[in-house]
């Protein structure tokens, strides 16, 4: 018999005190996992129709070759803002969001570790995302592109403010993301449920737990990278004027030894996700849990060994680019092992295509093919051919939207019950992943091959070469369906908000601790919780006669 | 299909000794990637209809381990990770090798024009390159400003021109014709607008080039490219431009000396053509906004005759 037991991190909260709703006063004071995490959710949302409301320029302007629809400085600091906005105020904010909101319900805690530092993450992210937007009305964007190479970035090349703009909001958005990591890691280090090991805690958890390491190690570089150009700008420091003796290749090497484990970043949480939704409407557990978390510390180490594969056309020498070469290939390994578990633990299932699972099915498929234009990012001759063309452009957008974005998706309709009480409309929400995965393909499928035949990257316009208006053509007109789409997603999160049909506490029929936690229960999430002695412990509850602590197979 | 043709004359065309090693290693790997999408995809879609939830269906074995199935999947990757690794060197070392010598052609990246420099012959040119086949050619990059990047897809790999750091490739092309690139490397508002065209040609060819380049440039012939040159010369255009036999002879805008024998103009953003050159001595930051070329706001017949002096630079 299952052992009831009180759940452990009981904050004092402050409404149940006040005993009255304060309205807007009581989000922007709130430090509440499930408030912060909804804020960040709809901070994330703001950003996402702001981040693709300029890619539709960019679209539009790249319809046709010769266009003047946009202006040179302005397609530039359009297309700066669209990469910085989609990484540090899309992804992020997202993952904090279902970070937030969730991993307490999953691993049986009240709250996060430290709800103040919590509420104060959230605002640094929020301020940081309003001065990188202010910048328009002081005096232009950024205009040096998400990675602001030296020495473009620099004054003599990029006068206006906005370059400042980016670095003081990026440096503001970091020490947001630094104290969120840190907040995760002690709550899931000290706040599980008993009973609950830390294999056992769900792979969403595990993922951001790894995640949040990631984000430790990885800002401080980004961060010093800030602060030196700033000081380059605004004091004449000479960190990256290689006229004065410095070197712009420096501003590369801290840049990617941030970015390319900022990819992880992106994407990891989107894997846990998956893993979430694999299991639950395959009505399966994950094939190799142990795997599945190893092989993320394994990505995780080996994100820090490979940033010079964004380099390997800048001229160093054939040792060099082997060496990193090899170490980039090296995580085809662990993530080629992913996609194998996934689809381990569908077959055999039960699988149900509710929205969730459509948008994982295309996510295999999609981060299959994104995997492997990745590998030719790694086989250094291949790299020089194809590096810095729209085949690049093709290949993140496979990772980053096929891959991660697809995975915010399944877990908004996966979590929309938890989190509002309704279901998120399955017929809208069915219409709005056919038009996304339909425009997300015809966007960006196309533009290998625009790659391949000599379009690079970050143009404001091209020239009438065969094939090139046709394409490009093509890709924008993919771009409006993926418009439309977030229309229709709009229309649904509206629609089921305020009139969907009611969840109630476990509509999945799930297997993890956020769905035992009953949705009336107010800020508090759990009185007492079960003992676990597995991953699976909902199902342990639902299914006593075969709980998985008896079952050595599982 | 006119598309397909495109991509497979444009993938497939190597012009270059080099393209053609990365080329081949391409189009192994695109093979294989094929079939291994082609084998997830098919599994993916073989999941999907066998184990669909159906009324009636037994509930799932609740299985999460395979000690067999588990190595599998770690020893495909490995493996397949192991044959890319040592095609990958092979393929390095024949296309990098190391630089010997004086270099051939010596390239510098301007914010947004291409300036080229034969040291063999002094003959310096910009925006359109002429280069010999069948030559190994050393090239080295300088940068007068940000981070560009060389690339001409027939010619295979690209390589990033950055300030303070002098970079180098082997190039040996292997087929004559007209190619054409662009820089590669976001360098600021004009970018899209830094184009390269190759012309490859024959020994007879390329030096015929040459020694028409190393002429001195041709003096007005008539009164109205007379008063064009004593425009260029008094109104501060050599504070920028180079024409040889002038004295105008600075290198921060590309070299004038035989303008009109090239077949485009500003890297390659419009034909070479009076109109054209009329249009953006007219008022430059219309035709391309933030070039660095400043709007003298010049007369219109002294717009002409400067127009009419430089056609006569061939």
């Amino acid at each position: 018999m299952d052992e009831i037991i009180p759940s452990i991190g009981q904050p004092v909260f402050p409404d149940k005190i006040l005993n009255r709703d304060q309205k807007l006063l009581q989000w922007i004071s709130s430090v509440d996992h499930k408030q912060i995490g909804i804020m960040y959710l709809l901070l994330a949302l703001l950003f996402l129709v702001t981040g693709g409301g300029e890619a539709i320029l960019m679209r539009t302007q790249l319809a046709v070759p010769n266009n003047h629809f946009l202006s040179p400085e302005t397609y530039n600091q359009i297309f700066t803002m669209h990469g910085t906005t989609m990484v540090f105020l899309v992804a992020m904010p997202a993952i904090f969001g279902f970070g937030n909101y969730m991993i307490p319900l999953m691993i049986g805690a009240n709250d996060m570790a430290f709800p103040r530092l919590n509420a104060f993450s959230f605002w640094m992210t929020f301020f940081g995302g309003g001065l990188l937007y202010f910048s328009f009305l002081a005096g232009g964007g950024p205009d040096a592109g998400w990675f602001n190479y030296a020495p473009l970035n620099e004054y003599n090349y990029s006068s206006r403010p906005g370059v400042d703009y980016f670095a003081i909001g990026l440096l503001v958005a970091g020490i947001g993301s630094v104290g969120g990591s840190i907040n995760f890691i002690v709550t899931i280090l000290n706040y599980r449920a008993k009973g609950m090991k830390l294999n056992q805690v769900p792979l969403f958890v595990w993922m951001v737990f790894v995640d949040s390491f990631l984000i430790l190690a990885a800002f401080p570089c980004l961060n010093a990278a800030l602060a030196m150009i700033e000081m380059d700008r605004q004091f004449h420091a000479h960190f990256f004027n290689s006229a004065s003796g410095g070197s712009a290749l420096l501003w590369q090497h801290l840049f990617w030894l941030f970015g390319h484990p900022e990819v992880y970043v992106a994407i990891l949480p989107s894997f846990g996700i998956f893993s979430e939704v694999f299991q639950t409407f395959s009505r399966k557990p994950i094939f190799s849990y142990a795997i599945l978390a190893a092989s993320t510390v394994a990505i995780a180490m080996l994100s820090f060994g490979v940033w010079v594969h964004h380099m390997f056309a800048v001229g160093f020498g054939n040792t060099v680019n082997g060496f990193f070469g090899v170490a980039s290939m090296l995580i085809a390994i662990p993530t080629g092992i992913k996609v194998f578990s996934w689809m381990a633990t569908l077959y055999g299932g039960s699988i149900r295509f509710s929205v969730p699972m459509l948008f994982g099915i295309a996510f295999l498929i999609q981060f299959t093919f994104g995997g492997l234009t990745g590998v030719l990012f790694a086989i250094v001759p291949i790299d020089w051919q194809l590096t810095d063309t729209y085949f690049v452009v093709a290949h993140f957008h496979y990772m980053f939207v096929g891959g991660a974005v697809f995975g915010l998706f399944a877990g908004l309709f996966y979590w929309f019950p938890k989190i509002t009480g309704k279901m998120l409309d399955e017929k809208l929400g069915k219409w709005f992943f056919w038009l996304f995965t339909i425009g997300f393909n015809t966007t960006f499928l196309i533009q290998h091959v625009l790659g391949l035949i000599g379009m690079p990257r970050r143009v404001w316009t091209y020239p009438d070469l065969p094939g090139f208006g046709t394409m490009n053509f093509i890709a924008t007109i993919g771009a409006f369906l993926m418009g439309i789409a977030a229309l229709v997603l709009v229309v649904a999160i509206v629609k089921s908000l305020r009139k969907g049909v009611v969840a109630g506490r476990d509509p999945w029929d799930a297997v993890t601790l956020e769905w035992y936690c009953d949705p009336a229960s107010g800020r508090k999430n759990f009185d007492k919780i079960p003992l676990v002695k597995s991953r699976r412990p909902l199902w342990d509850m639902k299914h006593p006669e075969n709980p998985d602590w008896k079952n050595s197979r599982s | 299909m006119r598309m397909l043709v495109i991509l497979l004359q444009s993938v497939l065309h190597s012009a270059s000794v080099q393209s053609k090693e990365i080329n081949r290693l391409f189009g192994q790997f695109t093979i294989a990637a094929v079939l291994l999408l082609l084998f997830v995809s098919v599994l993916i879609i073989y999941i999907c209809i066998r184990f669909r939830e159906r009324p009636g269906n037994p509930f799932p074995e609740q299985i999460g381990k395979n000690n067999r199935l588990e190595w599998l999947m770690f020893l495909f990757p490995v493996v397949t990770i192991a044959i890319l690794l040592t095609a990958t060197i092979r393929t390095i070392n024949i296309v990098m090798k190391p630089a010997q010598g004086k270099p051939d052609v010596i390239i510098t990246g301007h914010q947004w024009w291409w300036e080229v420099y034969y040291p063999a012959t002094g003959v310096t040119a910009a925006n359109e390159f002429h280069m010999p086949v069948n030559k190994n050619l050393l090239i080295e990059f300088h940068s007068a400003d940000v981070v560009h990047d060389w690339w001409v897809p027939e010619f295979g790999n690209k390589m990033d021109v950055v300030p303070g750091r002098n970079n180098y490739i082997w190039l040996n092309i292997t087929n004559a014709g007209n190619y054409i690139g662009a820089c590669s490397e976001f360098c600021g508002a004009e970018h899209a607008w830094m184009r390269i065209k190759v012309f490859a040609e024959d020994e007879r060819a390329y030096n015929a080039w040459q020694d028409a380049n190393k002429k001195t440039a041709n003096m007005p012939s008539d009164e109205l490219a007379m008063r064009g040159m004593l425009i260029f010369q008094s109104r501060s255009c050599g504070s920028c431009h180079r024409i040889s036999g002038t004295p105008s002879a600075a290198s921060v805008g590309p070299d004038l000396s035989h303008l009109f024998s090239r077949t485009t103009m500003l890297s390659g953003m419009m034909p070479m053509n009076e109109d054209n050159l009329q249009a953006w001595i007219t008022d430059p930051q219309m035709v391309k906004p933030d070039s660095k070329m400043p709007d003298f706001i010049f007369a219109k017949d002294s717009v002409d005759a400067i127009v009419h002096y430089l056609t006569q630079l061939k």
